[in-house]
């Protein structure tokens, strides 16, 4: 796969961060056309007519959607297109007006956030959620499940607990190192660069072994020296047997580590499907561009645009 | 000038049961604001209800000693889940405004004559002593030595007061270090993101205001028994001069709130001391004694400002987490 094949005349961007590993993509995910709403061979979280207002702006509105199991699904789509918003319903941090989804066959509609959370469906936000002035491994140690400490009357009888909390340290250990966090275990977590908040957040979600973990635009921000490692990362989620949902802006991204694309343009699903296939969709180029774009894409225009860019790319990777 | 009248009457501060009335409120603010990011501004609410609590089971309905400090202990739990229940859903400034509120509302029912029967309105109440005095099992005569000698009944509310102090200094200091205590910081840091790892935010929040209320309920009940109960004395300047021993220990300490309360006192003392005699001896001709007996908090906000600013995180406070406030 080319890395980066700009054409001839445009200034060449810089080299896009890759994986380290060549991603083995998953195929074979979706029955019958890839089309919006098409059903999966083992959907993980399935979505119903959800429906979220703010005032008269339909934020998000999305009639039918799958995520496949054990896949890297990327979510992408303009700016307002409602991605950060199906987030949040999705993990029960803000209550859509109507609609339904599941999550391992389980209904998660009016589930409050920590319970979602406790069913093993982590996510991370797009502004990292460092806990500050708590240390790296009190960060790590807060994302254990099912902890006999975290009861205020067993607090206070450290024999009932002890056992769990080594064992959740070094757990907690083991995954600072994979991340290359281990040696800032006991620095405030508020001295870590913003990539590296990244990294402990994505650490932070794994030690409650998660079957679904949602990532809310994990390269915002974050260096393009750090990019590959986080890369890496959710390349590894997959590999140990998780589901991955995320946002992404970063193209090239999308492209080389999802298995399934979902596009979201004004609240709806518009297109769906392989990264390769989605992207020329007409849907999909319509939704970045307007509905009235010119023909010859980029070129003509005056001034990029962010989403003439985004699409630039992902015609580039095309050719 | 009699200094040694000055320092030996400053000295009696350090260990009274006032103080330690104090320590034990501010303990209870150190797990409110210090540790899991509550605003409350109601600890004077929680202490008025620890007072009259104790001293209506007594009074009116006759209790003994442990049921009166369960009445009381009861009463506090109920407040927080009326404060909690509402406001804890909503973001941290709501909790300060219904708190401040709703302190003032269990003083003005105090106040209120409707219920002078049983509360004594403004005059208060008095008189329940005698059930506590009753469990001294210290001889009659005088304890300890210097500006600590006391009699027997002062020496027993001292020895009662401190060791209350410091079993709740210990029981603090150990559930902060556990994993319920992490949570706790945690949602302090940011709930949301707390929230995202599946903890139920608002139960430990409740769990919180709950324990902090109860630590502030008790040393209301401490606090009245060197004195009377009196609505005036439960007015929001109790909240703020809390909140003022607090950034002054250290706003997230164990140790913190118990010093603090020992300098705060100490030193209100010694600057009444020392301005009550300074116009008495025509040091300061612009003043009059009544004039000088308000000096003294001018005064002690001073000493507390400078302490803030030179030592912003309190005498306790970790340094280094001022590198970071946002």
């Amino acid at each position: 796969m080319s890395a980066n094949a700009g054409p001839q005349g445009s200034p060449a961007p810089l080299e896009p961060p890759v994986p380290t590993q060549k991603p083995i993509k998953t195929t074979g995910l979706h029955i019958g056309e890839a089309e919006p709403g098409c059903a999966k061979v083992d959907p993980i979280l399935v979505v119903d007519n959800v429906r979220r207002t703010f005032g008269g702006l339909t934020a998000v509105d999305v009639a039918h959607v799958e995520v496949p199991r054990g896949a890297i699904t990327a979510l992408i789509g303009p700016n307002g297109a409602g991605k950060t918003t199906l987030f949040n319903l999705l993990t029960g941090f803000d209550k859509p007006d109507d609609g339904k989804w599941t999550f391992d066959g389980r209904s998660l509609a009016g589930v409050p956030a920590y319970r979602v959370a406790r069913m093993g469906q982590i996510r991370t936000f797009q502004l990292t959620k460092a806990l500050g002035l708590l240390t790296v491994m009190d960060n790590m140690l807060l994302g254990a499940k099912g902890q006999t400490g975290e009861n205020m009357f067993r607090a206070l009888m450290p024999f009932l607990w002890r056992n769990q909390e080594e064992e959740n340290r070094a757990k907690a250990l083991d995954l600072l190192t994979r991340f290359k966090l281990d040696t800032k275990k006991d620095d405030y977590a508020a001295s870590l660069s913003g990539g590296q908040r990244k990294l402990l957040e994505m650490a932070r979600a794994l030690m409650s072994d998660p079957t679904l973990v949602m990532l809310d635009e994990p390269m915002a921000g974050v260096n393009p020296a750090l990019t590959q490692s986080l890369l890496d990362h959710i390349l590894n989620l997959k590999s140990q047997g998780m589901t991955v949902l995320f946002v992404e802006h970063d193209m090239h991204m999308v492209r080389h580590i999802a298995d399934w694309v979902i596009v979201m343009a004004e609240g709806k699903v518009v297109a769906e499907g392989d990264p390769h296939e989605v992207m020329k969709n007409p849907a999909v180029i319509d939704a970045y561009l307007g509905q009235h774009h010119d023909e010859d894409i980029g070129e003509d225009l005056g001034a990029e645009t962010e989403n003439v860019s985004a699409i630039k790319e992902l015609l580039d990777d095309e050719r | 000038m009699d200094w040694g009248a000055i320092f030996s009457n400053a000295a009696v501060e350090l260990i009274s049961p006032t103080t330690a009335a104090y320590a034990l409120a501010a303990l209870g603010l150190a797990v409110h604001f210090g540790y899991t990011g509550l605003l409350n501004f109601g600890q004077a609410g929680f202490m008025a209800l620890g007072a009259y609590g104790y001293a209506i089971s007594i009074l009116t309905f006759g209790f003994p000693v442990w049921g009166a400090f369960l009445v009381g202990v009861g009463a506090s739990v109920v407040f927080a889940l009326i404060l909690g229940i509402p406001t804890l859903r909503l973001r941290a400034d709501y909790l300060a405004i219904v708190t401040i509120a709703a302190a003032e509302i269990v003083r003005l029912l105090f106040t209120t004559n409707t219920f002078a029967s049983v509360t004594g309105s403004a005059n208060g109440l008095s008189g329940y002593k005698n059930e506590f005095a009753a469990l001294n099992p210290l001889a009659e005569g005088s304890y300890g030595f210097g500006p600590f000698e006391n009699n027997a009944y002062d020496t027993w509310l001292r020895i009662v007061a401190w060791s209350i102090v410091i079993l709740a200094a210990l029981l603090v200091w150990q559930v902060m270090r556990s994993p319920w205590g992490r949570v706790i910081k945690g949602i302090r840091e940011d709930e949301d993101a707390v929230r995202a790892l599946g903890k139920n935010v608002y139960a430990y929040k409740m769990q919180s205001l709950i324990f902090g209320g109860v630590l502030g309920t008790i040393a209301g009940m401490i606090f009245a028994l060197p004195r009377a109960v009196v609505p005036s004395n439960y007015q929001t300047t109790l909240t703020f001069f809390i909140y003022a021993i607090l950034l002054l220990g250290g706003a997230a300490t164990v140790l913190g709130p118990i010093i603090g309360s020992m300098i705060f006192w100490v030193l209100l003392s010694f600057f009444s001391g020392f301005v009550a005699r300074a116009v008495e001896a025509g040091w300061l001709p612009f003043m009059t004694a009544i004039q000088g007996g308000q000096l003294r908090f001018i005064l002690v906000g001073v000493a507390i400002m400078l302490i803030v600013i030179f030592r912003p995180q309190g005498i306790f406070g970790n340094k280094k987490e001022l590198a970071f406030v946002r």
